[in-house]
């Protein structure tokens, strides 16, 4: 059961940092944008122009529409406040269109549907709020997560400088995630399947999410000595669950599939087409299977066993299938059987984009601020998965970024380490970490002078990966021990 | 936290939001033929690397004065010739005589930026640190705080990496200087300021109150003070004459930067200025009536006579608490009455409000950065250029949000009736259309508004030079 609740009175410090960071925000309204930026804009031009029936058949632009229905309305309602700031943007063309009042409105509209997660990040921190709260508001733990969840610089960079909605999208997950500490698991339950519907990448965690419903509200009473009570589960509980997230999702697909175009929806939803790893690799698992084939085809083309091919393109910034040279190639039946958390998915997933990284950071942050082993974890995983994102501000000057991450490494540091009054690293993960600086470095000052740098293009991308998906794999599986080790704990928490 | 890391965390925040605002565009972009002060800065590096040192001044078929000539003492001139040589290594095209005219392109502004960011991380940010930490009063977290208050003070991060200028290196000068006097490091403190002085003639607005600081610090110490002033004088003099030695070969020369740095045939103002004159304009068109020579006289009387009740008090009475208020007020005096001011001058002014912290003064301090924005944004009503909207509603906001988040620790009722007021004017000049007569209301009401504020300031500060009681802390403050 979580602490009892400080009274409601909203904080100053709190209002004082939204606004802050919202300011902060508006900094970055003429920073660099990525490709997302038009997808987005040809979203709105799709939604507000045509019917319901053309939107996922609609590719008269590269972006068609792969997010979930929920989402598309989300964008019909964009549009409607979007057409008092630049008619034109609404209208469905090839070429890309960014006029002043264009980037302005799709800025601004992330900015503000981030309201969303900062009202997410203060359930949170109310839920973290101890009855003794320290004297020093920089020394209490809601002040800790508020920074943590509030300034998160993967957050930042991925939706207000390379532009998407995920502040939004992580609000829900962050407000349900309050939710069930708060015990309300119905309205949970409730923001989970709207999450779902608006963007289908969450499917990572909903496994977890879904053993623990079932655990913690469906089966009512547990023995007395802890183990699982297996005739105390309550069928209405279970239907009450079923029901909610059914309705929800029939609300959000039942148009498409009245009108008979779920297997085109979904072919939109999943395009398994589009390969085994992103076009830049998410520092997971086939980041490192493919290191392996492209050493082992190097080798092989050294010893004369295999023959050169079209191999050099899997990181060349497209997306496109590619064939494994060496190594057997991995298909999407391979990767499917389910796995506990999104660290996992996100190492062993299919397609994966390193911005989902994010989904695993945020509410680590949460477990960061309570616990001594998180905190720890936490700790590792922001900084290399942090790092990894570098790649997607493709900017000469990366100097407002790296200020930015030096600013939230930083702080995460010195502030986790005065909350828990202990030293938080070992000597190796402290080694592991300053390895990144040594990573970085090679990679932005050493490669670019040198001739090998000339000769292989893709290996600063190939070295940052591989190093990033060595530490994130080592975070999962210290989490996965964590889980296991303390059986007692995570029982007291389903209470 | 530790102290170090929250100073290290509020420089990095510092950092951010300069590169933040520096993405946006800065003054004359895309407006040929004249462009604005970017390409002003620009072209000094174009003529420093180009030209001998004796054309830079001067009229000649090289360099044009009316395109941009220098008007800032050698210091700068200096500054510009050594950003030409990198600019020279990264791309010659950005300093070639003449072709280079008019270059814009995002590689040239990325260099531009960094070049001012360099500055200040070099000069005026160790010095903000440095000033914080060792010469103001309270706690370390109260310390940390004034610095987080100095560090972000917009109007100086929206004149030098929003319209491009580098008042971080005057001002980061002025600040050591301060600092070393603070400290009583007298000889380093002078020569400090002598080198802001070449950089900027502007800082002559601290001029005398350095003057008369460590002329009434001579007079008190008796025969030792006699030594300290030859000490002074020397260093003084010998940096001076360092900085401007090539000039100095030739009186032609040294008249000449003279009259590019001091042009008194401009008239008592240009712009909407929230200063005296601009504002006596409204009721008596005091530029039709007196001749430009006696304007000029009459804004030197006006200066004279409201800068000497500060100045004499601190002869007299030389400690550094007085010291920091007399620069409030010669740089308020020179502000309001002095002749040509431009409305970034108010930064000489504001910016070290902060570091003068004591109870209360955060008020003016926030008073006078919001008004040097609305002011500001006033002027950019009147040109009725084309600036993007966003531009306009994100300076606003920052200066609304800065507000906003001071006021949290502030409970004073005029404080908020003047954000209030202020709100009401900025709303009703953007939704309102002024009547057909008089088209030039807001921005005049929004001035008008300003100037009431900082001669309030002025009057203030004054007073409480004035009457400060002789305290324990005072005490100790006397070196």
């Amino acid at each position: 059961t979580p602490g009892p609740k400080m009274a409601s009175a909203v904080d100053h410090w709190f209002m004082a940092l939204a606004l802050g960071v919202s300011l902060l925000k508006c900094l970055f309204i003429n920073a660099y944008r990525s490709t997302d930026f038009e997808v987005h804009r040809n979203w709105l031009a799709i939604t507000h122009s045509l019917p319901v029936s053309r939107w996922y058949y609609e590719n008269t632009s590269a972006w068609t529409l792969d997010y979930p229905p929920l989402f598309a309305w989300f964008e019909l309602g964009l549009s409607h406040v979007g057409r008092h700031f630049d008619e034109n943007m609404l209208r469905i063309q090839r070429e890309a269109y960014h006029s002043e009042a264009t980037v302005l409105f799709q800025r601004l509209s992330v900015i503000a549907t981030d309201l969303m997660y900062i009202l997410a990040t203060r359930e949170c921190c109310r839920s973290v709020s101890v009855q003794k709260a320290s004297k020093d508001i920089l020394n209490r733990p809601s002040f800790v997560l508020a920074v943590l969840l509030l300034f998160n610089f993967g957050l930042l960079i991925v939706d207000h400088i390379h532009f998407q909605y995920n502040g939004f999208l992580m609000g829900f997950l962050l407000l349900s995630v309050a939710k069930h500490l708060q015990s309300q698991h119905l309205q949970g339950a409730l923001l989970f399947s709207v999450l779902l519907n608006l963007k289908h990448i969450y499917l990572y965690v909903a496994p977890a999410y879904g053993v623990y419903l079932l655990r913690s509200y469906c089966f009512t009473k547990d023995h007395p000595d802890g183990r699982l009570n297996w005739r105390s589960f309550s069928l209405l509980r279970f239907f009450a669950l079923g029901s909610i997230v059914v309705s929800v999702t029939a609300l959000s697909f039942g148009p498409f599939v009245a009108m008979g175009q779920l297997p085109q929806v979904l072919s939109r939803l999943f395009p398994f087409k589009r390969g085994l790893c992103h076009a830049y690799w998410a520092p997971n698992a086939w980041a490192l299977y493919n290191a392996a084939d492209k050493g082992l085809a190097v080798l092989g083309l050294r010893l004369g066993l295999v023959e050169s091919g079209p191999q050099a393109s899997m990181t060349g910034g497209l997306v496109q299938e590619f064939r494994h040279t060496v190594l057997p190639s991995v298909s999407p039946s391979v990767t499917l059987p389910s796995c506990l958390c999104a660290v996992c998915l996100f190492l062993f997933g299919w397609h994966v984009h390193e911005k989902a990284v994010l989904i695993a950071i945020l509410p680590l942050s949460v477990l960061a601020v309570q616990s001594r082993e998180d905190a720890g974890i936490f700790l590792i995983l922001s900084t290399t998965g942090h790092y990894s994102l570098f790649p997607l501000i493709f900017t000469a000057a990366a100097a407002p970024e790296v200020s930015l991450m030096l600013l939230f490494t930083l702080f995460s540091f010195c502030a986790l380490t005065k909350l828990h009054r202990c030293s938080l690293l070992g000597f190796l993960e402290r080694l592991y970490l300053l390895g990144v600086a040594a990573v970085c470095a090679v990679c932005e000052i050493v490669l670019p002078l040198s001739p090998l740098g000339a000769r292989l293009p893709f290996l600063p991308l190939l070295l940052t990966s591989v190093y990033c998906a060595a530490g994130v794999a080592y975070c999962f599986t210290r989490l996965y021990g964590s889980l296991l080790r303390t059986p007692g704990h995570s029982k007291a928490k389903t209470s | 936290m530790q102290t170090w890391s929250l100073v290290a965390l509020c420089v990095l925040l510092g950092a951010v939001t300069r590169w933040g605002v520096s993405f946006n565009s800065y003054s004359g972009a895309a407006k040929p033929p004249m462009f604005g002060d970017y390409e002003a800065q620009r072209h000094w590096q174009e003529v420093t690397y180009n030209l001998p040192l004796q054309q830079w001044y001067f009229n000649t078929t090289d360099n044009d004065l009316n395109y941009w000539g220098l008007d800032y003492p050698p210091l700068t001139a200096y500054h510009s010739l050594l950003c030409a040589y990198v600019a020279k290594r990264i791309n010659p095209e950005w300093v070639e005589l003449h072709t280079s005219r008019g270059h814009e392109s995002p590689a040239h502004k990325l260099f531009m930026r960094a070049s001012v960011l360099v500055a200040d991380l070099l000069i005026y940010l160790p010095a903000v640190v440095l000033y914080c930490l060792c010469l103001t009063d309270g706690s370390p977290r109260k310390k940390v705080s004034i610095l987080l208050c100095t560090l972000l003070y917009p109007g100086l991060i929206l004149i030098d990496y929003g319209h491009f200028q580098y008042n971080g290196v005057s001002l980061g000068l002025a600040l050591w200087a301060m600092w070393a006097l603070g400290l009583g490091w007298d000889a380093l403190g002078s020569m400090a300021f002598c080198l802001a002085l070449s950089y900027k003639q502007m800082e002559l607005y601290h001029a005398l109150p350095f003057f008369c600081y460590l002329l009434g610090k001579c007079f008190k110490q008796g025969i030792l003070g006699f030594f300290l002033l030859v000490r002074i004088g020397v260093t003084v003099l010998l940096t001076l004459a360092l900085c401007w030695l090539p000039f100095l070969s030739d009186p032609s020369q040294a008249s000449q930067v003279l009259r590019r740095i001091f042009p008194v045939a401009r008239g008592l103002f240009e712009d909407k200025v929230a200063n005296a004159w601009c504002s006596l304009n409204i009721l008596i068109k005091i530029r039709s009536i007196l001749s430009s020579d006696s304007q000029f006289y009459l804004s030197l009387a006006c200066t004279v006579l409201a800068v000497l009740p500060s100045s004499v008090r601190l002869l007299t009475k030389p400690t550094f608490w007085q010291f920091k208020l007399a620069l409030v007020n010669s740089s308020l005096a020179f502000f309001l009455f002095s002749y040509q001011v431009h409305e970034k001058s108010i930064l000489l002014a504001s910016f070290m409000l902060p570091l003068l912290l004591k109870d209360g003064l955060l008020v003016p301090y926030a008073a006078t950065s919001l008004a040097f924005l609305y002011f500001n944004f006033a002027n950019i009503l009147r040109k009725k250029q084309s600036y993007n909207l966003c531009f306009i509603r994100k300076k606003v906001y920052y200066a609304f949000a800065y507000a906003l988040i001071i006021m949290t620790y502030v409970c004073l009722l005029q404080f908020y009736l003047s954000i209030l007021a202020m709100a009401a004017l900025s709303i009703a000049s953007v939704a309102v259309s002024p009547p057909p007569h008089l088209p030039d209301l807001f921005p005049v009401l929004i001035s008008t508004f300003a100037f009431v504020h900082f001669l309030g300031m002025f009057v203030y500060f004054n007073i409480v030079q004035f009457t400060e009681p002789p305290s324990k802390k005072s005490q100790k403050k006397i070196n």
